[in-house]
């Protein structure tokens, strides 16, 4: 949602890219106008997200640990190197969180867009139907996590037991992993599929009954109509889902307090800034989780061409 | 307008003194983990009593788990909160809050005060740099409990516990030796004990440098061997306190290496087991040479930017008075500091194996020393896991990972 706001912030001003024939006046009160509107928000955005980002940074070039506060002085790009350098946390961290970010958006774009497809043609009990599919992105995530970490403990689960009775599928490094796609998956899949169900709106009927006495079959309209007419709403649900299943902290929090290997970045992000009270490494690392993010969101933009919200307007 | 100025000074004034000035009690925060046979509430009701209207304590229950206790009070000091005024600390985090300047050192005729009948590995864990930083308020140490029908003699050293252990398997009785093994603070505390007795150190006494020696390679070694013998227990690396204790409960284990709280718990739970339930002091790693269990329990400091320092050092030594010890003891199962204590009969009656506890007190071992220790402790744990693939191996990469982790270097696992 945050990412929508800036989005539509640089809508306004996305008309006047060079090469472009030169903007008329009224374009350019338009865009004072937008400025103005926007100042608001970005005061405010300025205050809460760009003071923070840019303290994290400069904390970031420095040796601050709050155990030693005496010992606080300038190290450049230490921090950075030493977290780039270790490869059996950070690397290792980083690899399982594009795994679990990986394979649970693609599970979920899958389930979702069956669940956005039955919600669309669902004939009666619709608003009933549409309430049911929303309710596990409704709980609360680490109550949910909770009843999911209960459920997979032996003697107090009801899903350890199915694999084998003395079966701690939490203590494994794999299975563990596979809890946690699960538990991610069961969550977002609605939001996913509300995402797509605004998508499935703008699929023209007309179209699809065209298709239709074309001789399409129903996978040839889903895949050669449906999906085309919908890319930019599933492009959009994508990077939402990729960017907050990277950022991945709650769920395996309550679930295996990220041992067994089974950190994400943001937990062992969490771990040196509030167990090791190492202020400057955490602070380093929160910079390169930021900048992996807005990789993520870039290559989206300018590799698959998903549209922010609003700018197919402007086509 | 002057007049209108200083009447509102006036009132700012007395609205941020209110209930703080000369006329009431103040109001002292006490930050402790959640007790819950209220036996802290009662003291704290007593000393409020005792102290005549001039201070009235507050309990502010901590999280359950070590680890939510400290980052809530880390959060609160490292933003200079003045509404804390007495702490419960962990034995190993005075160190860290002492360096980082969040905790007041007692001054010295009452840092003499709480010396006087305190046993010294305690005041050993609440001394930094010299200097008295907190009082020691309750303690605890491991015992070994063993299964009187199936071992006639307790075992003195780790090996003859393993051989007797690997005896019973061969006979097909239950013979697991259950230990704290699950990558976490109890397998350090488990190292600490092992490389003590063996007569070592992990870290010097300035807290600066590792001092792993070849005793540690005598402690690395008892794990490699309990590890790949038939007395462990396969899921080990998955044990804490409490699946240790479970597993002494389910009747799979003969020997349980745990704190006094697994007594009450097995005679509540199981009789038939709790009927064959023996303890002794712990088993030594070399034969002859006592063994030096781990210390832990709690502390409590005059935080640094509280208003009420001297209220708060007058009640944290009314909190630990021998009569709030002894309830403790006997509502909370909390084994006192107080050497006296140990000999008064109604400690002696709620605490059956005070006898054990108080030798193995009188000889424990403190864990590492330095502001780093929460750094140091995850680096032992998560090298040497999962036990069974530990070695004297081990040594050189155990060692250069501590030393990062007291210079703060390198990320934390």
């Amino acid at each position: 949602m945050r990412l929508g706001a800036v989005a539509d912030a640089g809508t306004a001003i996305s008309t006047g890219r060079p090469g472009r024939r030169p903007i008329t006046e009224r374009a350019r009160a338009e865009r004072r106008l937008a400025w103005l509107l926007c100042a608001p928000a970005v005061a405010v955005m300025a205050l809460v997200a760009i003071y923070p980002i840019v303290y994290a940074i400069y904390l970031s070039f420095q040796r601050y640990d709050l155990r030693f506060p005496d010992s606080k002085s300038w190290v450049g790009v230490d921090n950075y190197t030493t977290i780039l350098s270790s490869t059996d946390l950070w690397w290792q961290a980083f690899g399982v969180t594009v795994l679990i970010t990986v394979v649970s958006v693609a599970i979920e774009l899958v389930l979702g867009m069956a669940v956005a497809i039955v919600m669309h043609r669902a004939i009666f009990g619709r608003g009933i139907i549409r309430t049911a599919v929303l309710v596990p992105y409704g709980i609360v995530t680490v109550a949910a996590a909770f009843s999911w970490q209960y459920a997979w403990t032996p003697g107090t689960g009801y899903l350890a037991g199915l694999l084998s009775s003395t079966a701690a599928p939490l203590t494994h490094q794999w299975q563990a992993i596979a809890i946690i796609i699960l538990a991610e998956v069961w969550k977002t899949t609605p939001f996913m599929a509300l995402l797509l169900l605004a998508g499935l709106s703008l699929v023209p009927e007309e179209l699809l009954r065209a298709a239709k006495v074309d001789g399409a079959t129903a996978w040839q309209r889903f895949w050669r109509v449906m999906v085309p007419v919908m890319k930019p709403a599933i492009l959009v649900a994508l990077l939402f889902r990729t960017l907050d299943a990277f950022r991945i902290f709650d769920n395996i929090y309550v679930l295996t307090q990220g041992s067994q290997n089974t950190r994400s970045v943001s937990i062992l992000d969490y771990d040196q800034l509030f167990t090791a009270l190492n202020l400057g490494v955490g602070s380093a690392m929160s910079v390169l989780i930021f900048l992996a993010t807005a990789l993520i969101a870039f290559a989206y933009i300018k590799g698959f061409g998903a549209a922010a919200p609003g700018q197919e307007l402007e086509r | 307008m002057g007049i209108v100025l200083a009447a509102l000074a006036l009132a700012v004034a007395a609205g941020c003194g209110g209930g703080q000035s000369s006329s009431g009690p103040v109001t002292l925060n006490w930050y402790i983990f959640p007790e819950f046979s209220g036996a802290f509430v009662k003291s704290a009701a007593a000393c409020s009593q005792a102290s005549n209207g001039a201070y009235q304590i507050k309990i502010q229950t901590l999280p359950n788990a070590a680890d939510g206790q400290r980052q809530q009070m880390v959060r609160r000091l490292a933003a200079d909160d003045s509404s804390l005024d007495i702490l419960g600390l962990d034995v190993t985090w005075t160190p860290e809050f002492a360096e980082a300047g969040w905790i007041t050192p007692w001054p010295q005729d009452l840092a003499q005060k709480i010396r006087n009948g305190t046993l010294q590995t305690m005041l050993d864990t609440a001394t930094w740099n010299g200097k008295l930083y907190s009082a020691p308020f309750n303690t605890n140490t491991q015992l070994l409990w063993y299964r009187k029908d199936l071992v006639p003699n307790p075992p003195k050293t780790w090996k003859q516990m393993i051989a007797m252990a690997t005896e019973l398997s061969k006979q097909g009785k239950p013979h697991y030796i259950e230990i704290q093994g699950a990558q976490y603070e109890g397998y350090t505390v488990w190292f600490n004990t092992l490389v003590a007795s063996a007569g070592g150190q992990i870290v010097s006494d300035d807290g600066q440098k590792v001092t792993l020696n070849q005793s540690a390679v005598q402690a690395l070694d008892t794990i490699h061997q309990l590890a790949n013998s038939p007395a462990v227990d396969p899921s080990i690396g998955n044990q804490m306190e409490d699946q240790t204790r479970l597993q002494f409960e389910a009747g799979r284990a003969a020997f349980e290496l745990n704190y006094p709280y697994v007594y009450p718990s097995a005679k509540a739970d199981v009789p038939d087991i709790f009927k064959n339930m023996a303890w002794t002091v712990y088993p030594t790693v070399k034969e002859g040479v006592p063994t030096h269990v781990t210390i832990g329990g709690i502390d409590l400091a005059v935080g640094a930017f509280s208003q009420h320092k001297q209220q708060a050092f007058d009640a944290i030594q009314c909190l630990r008075s021998p009569q709030n010890e002894i309830r403790n003891a006997v509502l909370g199962g909390l084994p006192p500091v107080l050497e006296s204590v140990y000999n008064d009969p109604k400690f002696q009656k709620a605490y059956p194996m005070w006898q054990a506890i108080f030798t193995t007190l009188k000889q424990a071992s403190v864990r590492p020393k330095t502001p780093a220790y929460q750094s140091v402790s995850l680096q032992i744990s998560y090298t040497l896991s999962p036990p069974t693939s530990v070695s004297a191996k081990d040594l050189g990469t155990l060692k250069s990972r501590i030393q990062d982790a007291i210079d703060s270097k390198g990320l934390v696992p």
